[in-house]
C-alpha cells in the first residue's frame, strides 16, 4: 500500500469534501422533512453556523477523562470508517487506505463509535444518557445481524472480502449491480440501514421528545461539535458503504453525491411516513424480517 | 338522596342537612363520627369513589370546615360530608385507610391550612411550598398582599383599578 | 455595572435552615476502619465560583456573535402558562426554524432560556439550576407581564414579581399572553442585541453574583444545592 504524503493529503481532502457534503445533506434532508410537514425548514447553511457556535462557546465543563474521550472515540469510528472505504472507484487519489480485507474492518468500525460513546456518556452521569446508550447498543446489535448476513452473502457471491473487488465486479452495466444479482442481500441490508441512520421509526436512541437527547445529553460546546462533525462524516460514509456494496460504487464525486443522497433519502422517506418504534418492537422487527431475508440470501448462494 | 339521608339519620347523629338536587346532598357531622360514617357509607351504600377533600377557614367562628366529597358510581349520586374542627387545635383523623388517594389531599391541607392528619403517609413533607416558615398561606389571617410586597420586590409605579369603582366613576361621574 | 446592596443583612439570613438530611455532614466508616467525614455539598458538587468570561475583540467577536445570533437553541422548559405559546412556533404557521431557532431538551446544549410567564418559588429554584448549567454566552427572554411586575399574580404569596432581581433578562416581551408572533419578534430583537454585542448578561450575572444570590436565597429558603450549579 502507498503511504506517501500526497496520498495522506488526498485522503484529508476527501474527508473534508465528505464532511461538508454530509452537513449539506443533513440540512437538505431536514428541509425535506419540514416540507413534508408544511414548513419551510432551516436554511441550508444552518449546520455550519451551529458548528461555529458550538466551537465558540465560552464556558464548558467536564465530567472526567472518559467524558473527553467519548466524542473522540465516536469521531474515530467515523473517520476510521472513512479511511478504509474506497470512495471513488478507479481514482488513484480517493481510494483511501482500502485493502483486501477492509469489509471486516468496516463492520467493526461501525460498532466502534457506539462503544466509545457508551463509555463517555456513562461518565456524564446523566440517567437519560444511560437509557439512551442501553437502547442504542441493543438496537445496534440487532441491526448488525441482517447487515452481517448480507455481507456474508456478498462474500460468498463475489468470493472476496475486499470492497474494491466487489465494486469492480459490478462495473459495466446497471444489470451487474448487486441490487439485481443478489436482491435478497440488498433488501436485508437496506432494511438494516434504516436502523443505522437512526431516523424514525428507529430513532428511539435519541428520542427527541421522550428522553431528552439520549446519549449526548450532557455533551455541549466542542464535545457536541465533534459529535456533529462525526455525524456528517458517518452518514456519507455509511451511505457510501451501501453504494459500494449494492449500487455499483461511484466513479466520480458527482456520482457519489447522487447515490449517497438517494440512499440516505431512503431512510428519511421511511422516517417521515412511519412513527417511532419502542425498543422491544424495533429489536423484534430487526430479528424477524430482515434477518429472515438475510438467511435466505445466504441459502441461495450456498 | 332524601331516603339515604333518612337512613343515615337513623344510624348517625347528623345535623345541618342540605339537599341540593337529586344527585347531590351535604350533611354535617361531629368530628369523632365522621370517619366511621365514611366507612359505613363506603361499605354498605356503595359510596366507593372519593372525589375530593377540601377545607374552608371560618375565622369568625374560629373553626375549619372540612368537606369530604364522595361519590356512588352505581347511581351517580354524590354526598358531601362536612366536618367542623377547632381552629386552634386543627387536627383530624386520617382517612387514608379508606381511600389511598386521600393522602395527597391531606398533605396539601397540612401545608396550606396547617391542619394536621396524624399518621397520614408523608404528611409532613413539603408539597408545593418548599421551606415555608410563616403561617400557612390559606389561613385567612395570612395577609398575602403584605407578604408579597415584603418578599418579592414589587415594581414601583404599578397602579390598580377596582373595576366597580372605575365603571362607577366612568358611567356616573356626578355621584 | 455593579449593584449595591447590604451584604450582611441578606446573606446569612436563611443559611441552611432547611438543609435536607441527604445533604447534611455525616461520618462514614471506611473499609480500613478509619472514619471519613462526608460533606455532600462540597464532595459531590463543584463549589467553585464562576469567573467572568470576557468576549474576544474586534472582527472575530463580531463574526462569532453573528453565528450565535443565527443559531439560537432554546431550552424546552416551560415555567408558566406562557409555555403554551412556544409549541406553535414549530408549526407551519410560525416555523421558527427559518430563523435559526431550534428547541433543545437539555440545558447543556441550549443558549436561550424562555421564562414563559409566572414563576413560583419552587419553579424559580429549578430555573436557576437550569440557567446556571447552560454554557455561556446565554440569554434569557422573559415572556409575559408576570415576569415584569408580577402581572395578575402580583399579590400572590408564591410567585415572584420581578424576574430581573433573580436572573438577568435580555429581552422582555410584554402581554398577557403575548402571541407567538410577539415571541418571534422577541427573537428578532435578541438577534439584534447579540449582533451589536450588547447581550452580555451572563457576565453581568457573574459580576453581581452576590446580589443575585442574596435575592434568590431570600425567597428560596429550601436551598439544598451548591451556590452555583455547574
Amino acid at each position: 500500500m502507498d503511504y506517501s504524503l500526497s496520498r495522506f493529503l488526498y485522503t484529508l481532502l476527501g474527508l473534508f469534501i465528505v464532511m461538508n457534503w454530509g452537513m449539506l445533506m443533513s440540512s437538505t434532508m431536514r428541509r425535506i422533512i419540514a416540507r413534508v410537514s408544511g414548513r419551510i425548514g432551516i436554511p441550508w447553511y444552518q449546520p455550519w453556523i451551529d458548528l461555529i457556535k458550538l466551537y465558540s462557546l465560552r464556558s464548558q465543563i467536564t465530567h472526567g477523562t472518559m467524558f473527553y474521550l467519548g466524542p473522540v472515540f465516536r469521531l474515530m469510528g467515523g473517520v476510521g470508517l472513512f479511511l478504509f472505504m474506497p470512495m471513488i472507484y478507479g481514482s488513484a487519489y480517493f481510494m483511501n487506505y482500502s485493502f483486501s480485507g477492509d469489509l471486516i474492518l468496516i463492520l467493526y468500525f461501525q460498532f466502534f463509535g457506539m462503544l466509545g460513546m457508551a463509555l463517555g456518556a456513562g461518565e456524564g452521569g446523566q440517567p437519560y444518557s444511560a437509557i439512551g446508550i442501553s437502547r442504542g447498543l441493543s438496537q445496534f446489535t440487532t441491526i448488525e445481524v441482517p447487515m452481517t448476513l448480507a455481507v456474508i452473502s456478498l462474500a460468498i457471491q463475489y468470493d472476496t472480502l475486499s470492497i474494491t473487488e466487489i465494486v469492480k465486479a459490478q462495473q459495466g452495466s446497471i444489470a451487474n449491480w448487486t441490487l439485481f444479482t443478489n436482491p435478497f442481500a440488498t433488501i436485508a441490508a437496506m432494511l438494516s440501514l434504516l436502523g443505522a441512520f437512526g431516523h424514525s421509526p428507529f430513532n428511539l436512541v435519541k428520542a427527541p421528545n421522550e428522553i431528552p437527547i439520549g446519549p449526548p445529553t450532557e455533551y455541549h460546546g466542542t464535545f457536541l461539535g465533534v459529535l456533529r462533525t462525526n455525524g456528517a462524516i458517518l452518514h456519507v460514509t455509511e451511505a457510501a458503504l451501501f453504494m459500494n456494496l449494492f449500487f455499483g460504487g461511484a466513479t466520480s464525486w458527482l456520482e457519489l453525491i447522487l447515490k449517497t443522497f438517494f440512499i440516505y433519502f431512503w431512510s428519511v422517506f421511511v422516517g417521515v411516513v412511519f412513527p417511532r418504534f419502542r425498543i422491544e418492537q424495533s429489536v423484534r422487527w430487526f430479528l424477524k424480517w430482515p434477518t429472515l431475508i438475510g438467511i435466505i440470501s445466504i441459502l441461495i448462494w450456498m | 338522596m332524601k331516603q339515604l339521608v333518612e337512613i343515615i339519620q337513623n344510624h348517625f347523629p347528623i345535623n345541618d342537612i342540605d339537599l341540593r338536587k337529586k344527585s347531590l346532598a351535604f350533611i354535617s357531622i361531629h368530628q369523632n363520627q365522621a370517619i366511621p360514617l365514611l366507612e359505613w357509607l363506603k361499605t354498605t351504600h356503595g359510596y366507593k369513589a372519593f372525589v375530593l377533600l377540601t377545607a374552608v377557614d371560618w375565622i369568625e367562628e374560629n373553626r375549619f370546615q372540612l368537606t369530604y366529597l364522595i361519590s356512588n358510581p352505581d347511581n351517580f349520586t354524590e354526598l358531601g360530608v362536612r366536618v367542623f374542627i377547632d381552629r386552634e387545635k386543627a387536627e383530624m383523623v386520617s382517612a387514608h385507610h379508606l381511600w389511598k388517594s386521600i393522602w395527597v389531599y391531606q398533605r396539601e391541607l397540612k401545608e396550606m391550612f396547617g391542619i394536621n392528619f396524624p399518621n397520614s403517609p408523608r404528611v409532613n413533607e413539603s408539597f408545593i411550598l418548599e421551606g415555608w416558615d410563616t403561617i400557612p398561606p390559606y389561613r385567612r389571617d395570612f395577609d398575602t398582599k403584605q407578604y408579597s410586597e415584603e418578599t418579592y420586590f414589587p415594581r414601583p409605579g404599578r397602579s390598580t383599578n377596582d373595576p366597580a369603582k372605575h365603571m362607577k366613576s366612568k358611567l356616573y361621574p356626578k355621584d | 455595572m455593579k449593584k449595591d446592596f447590604d451584604k450582611d443583612a441578606l446573606s446569612d439570613m436563611y443559611k441552611d435552615k432547611f438543609l435536607a438530611p441527604e445533604n447534611e455532614i455525616r461520618f462514614v466508616n471506611a473499609p480500613d476502619g478509619s472514619i471519613i467525614e462526608v460533606n455532600p455539598l462540597d464532595d459531590y458538587f463543584c463549589q467553585e465560583r464562576p469567573k467572568e468570561l470576557k468576549p474576544r475583540k474586534g472582527v472575530v467577536e463580531k463574526f462569532l456573535n453573528w453565528a450565535r445570533a443565527e443559531s439560537l437553541w432554546v431550552l424546552g422548559f416551560g415555567t408558566g402558562c406562557g409555555s403554551i405559546e412556544i409549541p406553535p412556533l414549530s408549526t407551519p404557521r410560525f416555523d421558527m426554524y427559518r430563523f435559526g431557532v431550534q428547541m433543545r431538551a437539555t440545558p447543556r446544549q441550549s443558549n436561550v432560556f424562555i421564562i414563559s410567564g409566572y414563576l413560583s418559588v419552587k419553579t424559580l429554584k429549578r430555573a436557576i439550576r437550569s440557567y446556571e448549567q447552560m454554557p455561556s454566552p446565554k440569554y434569557i427572554i422573559a415572556l409575559g407581564s408576570c415576569t415584569i411586575n408580577g402581572g395578575m399574580y402580583w399579590d400572590s404569596y408564591n410567585t415572584i414579581n420581578r424576574l430581573d432581581h433573580y436572573l438577568p433578562v435580555d429581552v422582555y416581551i410584554a402581554g398577557c399572553m403575548p402571541r407567538p408572533e410577539a415571541l418571534l419578534a422577541g427573537f428578532g430583537k435578541l438577534k439584534e442585541l447579540i449582533k451589536e454585542g450588547k447581550a452580555e448578561k451572563a457576565n453581568e450575572y457573574i459580576q453581581n453574583l452576590d446580589w443575585y444570590k442574596a435575592n434568590q436565597k431570600k425567597i428560596i429558603k429550601d436551598w439544598n444545592m451548591p451556590d452555583y450549579n455547574w
